[in-house]
């Protein structure tokens, strides 16, 4: 099964994530912000990366360059969290190497069909 | 698949509250004028999380609120607006409103809307005015719909689209498969796909992560453009495509086009989310019953709050190293039991104190779970002395020291209270008005300082501020008239700053708004006492205060030193304890209003009779040098308490009399002995106290 990081400062996201995801059989790992998550894509291969963009340390738009930077993740979905209010980070993300995103607020359901959607 | 939301709620309401936290800090720490991008950042971030988790968890009301305060942060940390005193002002009385927003949510109660409504149209007055670019998010998302509106004209009628797909090379590196949008076309309804391979180069200039294929597609389907628009959204900037309609009788025969606009109008997606609501809704409403047990789960977990704690990983980590040390243990003891003789006895006892040590270590170990840093409580009074000085016209600076020493979650929430009233106190009647001070040759902003520390087994706050002192003449004065003591004869300097604490006393020539009437000191120090400390107060006149709170590190378990009087034995805590002597009867004399004193050093300490203040009937002895002094502290002062013997020394943990039997005068709590009988453990001030009422009696009868 598909092992997905979610990375989210908020500790109520992650769960409301991982919650769904888990609920629909994969396996789901989570980290606080950009660094966190960086060190963990680092020493374990995910399926698809979903992140929020706004976080302290490291945000999601720099943590999707970083990623792509990296070989392992060159195709890999990366997927971020944001408001609809702010055209202006999805053309930041997408400029960055983002796959796409989903609209904040979204419930578990979209969530769902969003990543059935990019990893089956 | 349903998920019910509201178990994610107390986590959403907990960091949503941090968050407040962290804005109101960040507030406090602007300065106008002047922005600081990364504590703006760090206040905006709060926000936007805060806003992000309430649209996810359906409070609307606070989404909306929350996004009206955003767009504000948004403006002032892109330098598109200016950071004026008023808007800071503005922002901290909104945090307030979201904060009691998010209460009311916890509580299941009603939102106070009419108070939400004026503050934000506070918050929308600044937003209107002076628009160094106004509502420009707005105009930008306007915009953007416009774009993304379907261009077809009214009157054709589509029968269904041809779509050219050409995606860019890189399309792969951007983690999209272009695969997967003619998958979603193909959800929409019946498509032909024909691939165009004509980009394919020879072998050898083949480069394996680039794309070559197009694509021309005919959905044959009436959508709505914005239907295919979506499936696009995310590699419109990675492809060439056109959407091109095909009206009725614009092209070839397509057979199924008889289909109603009105049916397929809406997006794809949509329509499948509500077809699965609408499916789990009777589902749910049919098994009545689980329905109320959740809510009341809910209820019950909003009612809860502040309920759990949240732990450092580090710290869950060292208790599972310890339960591991304490299994190892206790398997070792039990191959130790099979077959058991006298020759083991070495190892037997060996076993038991290594299984002592464990005990300890684990109890430390969950001790620390509770422990949070003081700057829970700390955190408030930046925004307290903010609001108080500029009320009064004085000029603080607040300074904090020591906010990450930990201290017991208990003591967290309930030394809040008693803070705040001796910061006010110092505000108010410590810090003298700027021309005063300046008068007085000192700089005209006053400070106060909030320090906590750990000294032994104790954690010491001290309140500090660099005001005129207490006068020590107008409390003796006021202490007379109010009959809080009836001589002012023999009294040190400090006795009578004490006598603030006494019930009733209020040296305030005014009674004023900050401080209030004065009931307070004695109720701080019953709260000090209630938590097991005590309360200290040190003054400079002209030069400042201090008032000196000394806290148990943790309120559920006590280093005692168990000792007995009679039949009784008594716990009293190691720290209050200077030193247990034995005295000849010559060393005590009666002094008039004082009782029975023993002279210890350069000292004269009052006795307190255990037995006597107790009642106890039968003690060991009566005789003072047949039994035992121990030499106690508490509120800065000293005394001998009388006993029959020491016994040993433990930890107990602590009871509470008030939650089991009844408050007990001159006990803390009580605890269960080795043996299974209870012990007090005795609170040395209130035990003072108590005394005080004994001694006329006790004096009359030895006189």
């Amino acid at each position: 099964m598909a092992t997905i990081l979610a990375v989210d400062d908020s500790a109520s996201m992650r769960q409301m994530v991982s919650f769904t995801l888990k609920g629909a059989g994969y396996e789901v790992i989570d980290a606080v912000d950009g660094v966190d998550a960086l060190n963990k894509a680092k020493q374990q291969a995910f399926n698809l990366v979903i992140t929020d963009v706004n976080m302290p340390n490291m945000d999601g738009i720099t943590l999707i360059a970083e990623l792509r930077k990296l070989p392992n993740y060159k195709f890999t979905p990366l997927l971020m969290l944001t408001t609809e209010s702010a055209p202006e980070k999805k053309q930041a993300g997408k400029a960055a190497g983002a796959t796409g995103w989903i609209v904040k607020p979204f419930n578990p359901d979209q969530l769902l069909a969003t990543v059935k959607k990019v990893i089956g | 698949m349903t998920i019910d939301m509201a178990q994610f709620h107390q986590v959403f309401f907990e960091e949503s509250f941090e968050g407040l936290d962290i804005m109101e800090s960040g507030l406090l720490d602007m300065e106008p004028g002047q922005a600081d991008s990364e504590e703006i950042n760090a206040i905006f971030r709060a926000a936007h999380s805060i806003k992000g988790g309430a649209g996810t968890f359906s409070f609307m009301d606070v989404a909306n609120f929350t996004h009206v305060m955003e767009t504000l942060l948004d403006e002032m940390r892109d330098g598109r607006r200016q950071v004026t005193a008023k808007a800071i002002d503005v922002l901290l009385k909104s945090v307030d409103v979201l904060r009691h927003m998010l209460t009311s949510c916890q509580d299941d109660e009603e939102i106070d809307q009419a108070a939400v409504a004026v503050q934000k149209a506070e918050l929308e007055r600044i937003l209107s005015g002076s628009a160094d670019d106004a509502g420009s998010a707005a105009q930008q998302e306007t915009t953007v719909e416009a774009e993304a509106a379907p261009e077809i004209k009214a009157e054709e009628r589509i029968v269904a689209w041809k779509i050219v797909f050409n995606p860019h090379d890189n399309i792969l590196r951007t983690g999209n498969d272009p695969y997967r949008i003619i998958r979603e076309l193909s959800e929409l309804g019946d498509i032909e796909v024909q691939c165009d391979a004509a980009q394919l180069p020879e072998m050898e200039d083949y480069e394996v992560e680039d794309f070559y294929l197009s694509w021309e597609i005919k959905l044959n389907k009436a959508v709505e453009q914005q239907t295919i628009n979506d499936i696009f959204d995310w590699v419109e900037d990675e492809c060439d495509m056109a959407i091109v309609p095909i009206t009725e009788g614009g092209s070839a025969a397509v057979v199924d086009t008889a289909l109603p606009l009105a049916e397929t109008s809406k997006p794809a997606t949509g329509t499948q989310l509500q077809d699965e609501t609408a499916q789990d809704e009777p589902a749910a409403a049919l098994p009545a019953k689980p329905q109320p047990v959740a809510k009341a789960a809910k209820s019950g977990a909003a009612k809860g709050g502040g309920g759990s704690i949240r732990v450092d990983t580090a710290k869950i980590d060292s208790l599972i190293n310890m339960v591991g040390e304490l299994v190892i243990t206790q398997s070792m003891l039990g191959m130790l039991g099979e077959g058991f003789n006298m020759s083991r006895v070495e190892k037997l006892i060996e076993g038991l104190g290594q299984l002592e040590r464990h005990t300890r270590e684990l109890q430390e170990s969950v001790m620390q779970i509770r422990m949070l840093p003081i700057s829970f409580t700390f955190s408030r009074f930046p925004r307290l002395v903010h609001d108080l000085s500029s009320k009064m016209g004085k000029s603080i600076e607040l300074e904090m020291i020591g906010e990450d020493t930990e201290v017991d979650k208990t003591v967290i929430e309930k030394i809040g209270d008693p803070l705040v009233h001796l910061v006010r106190n110092s505000l108010d009647h410590g810090i003298e008005m700027p021309a005063d001070r300046a008068a007085a040759g000192k700089p005209e902003t006053g400070k106060i300082q909030l320090i906590a520390s750990h000294k032994g087994g104790n954690i010491v706050i001290e309140i500090r501020d660099d005001g005129r002192g207490l006068n020590r003449d107008k409390i003796l004065e006021k202490a007379l008239e109010k009959g809080v003591i009836s001589d002012a004869a023999n009294l040190s300097d400090k006795q009578i700053y004490e006598l603030i604490f006494e019930a009733g006393f209020s040296t305030a020539d005014q009674v004023s708004d900050v401080s209030g009437r004065g009931v307070g000191m004695d109720v701080v120090r019953r709260n000090i006492n209630e938590l097991g400390g005590g309360i200290e107060i040190e003054s400079d006149p002209g030069k400042g205060s201090a008032i000196i709170i000394r806290l148990p590190l943790t309120l559920a378990i006590l280093d005692g030193q168990s000792i007995n009087v009679g039949e009784e034995t008594y716990i009293v805590p190691l720290v209050s304890i200077i030193e247990s002597i034995q005295v000849r009867a010559d060393m005590v004399n009666m002094v008039a209003g004082k009782g029975e004193t023993f002279k210890l050093r350069d000292e004269y300490l009052p006795v307190i009779r255990l037995h006597e203040v107790f009642g106890i009937k039968n003690p060991k002895t009566t005789n003072i040098s047949e039994g035992l002094l121990v030499v106690v502290e508490g509120d800065g002062s000293k005394c001998g308490l009388f006993v029959d013997d020491l016994l040993g020394q433990h930890q107990v943990v602590i009871k509470s009399l008030e939650t089991n039997y009844k408050k007990v005068e001159g006990a803390s709590g009580a605890t269960i002995l080795g043996d299974g009988s209870v012990a007090l453990i005795l609170d040395i001030p209130d035990l003072m106290r108590l005394a005080k009422k004994y001694q006329p009696a006790q004096f009359l009868k030895s006189a």
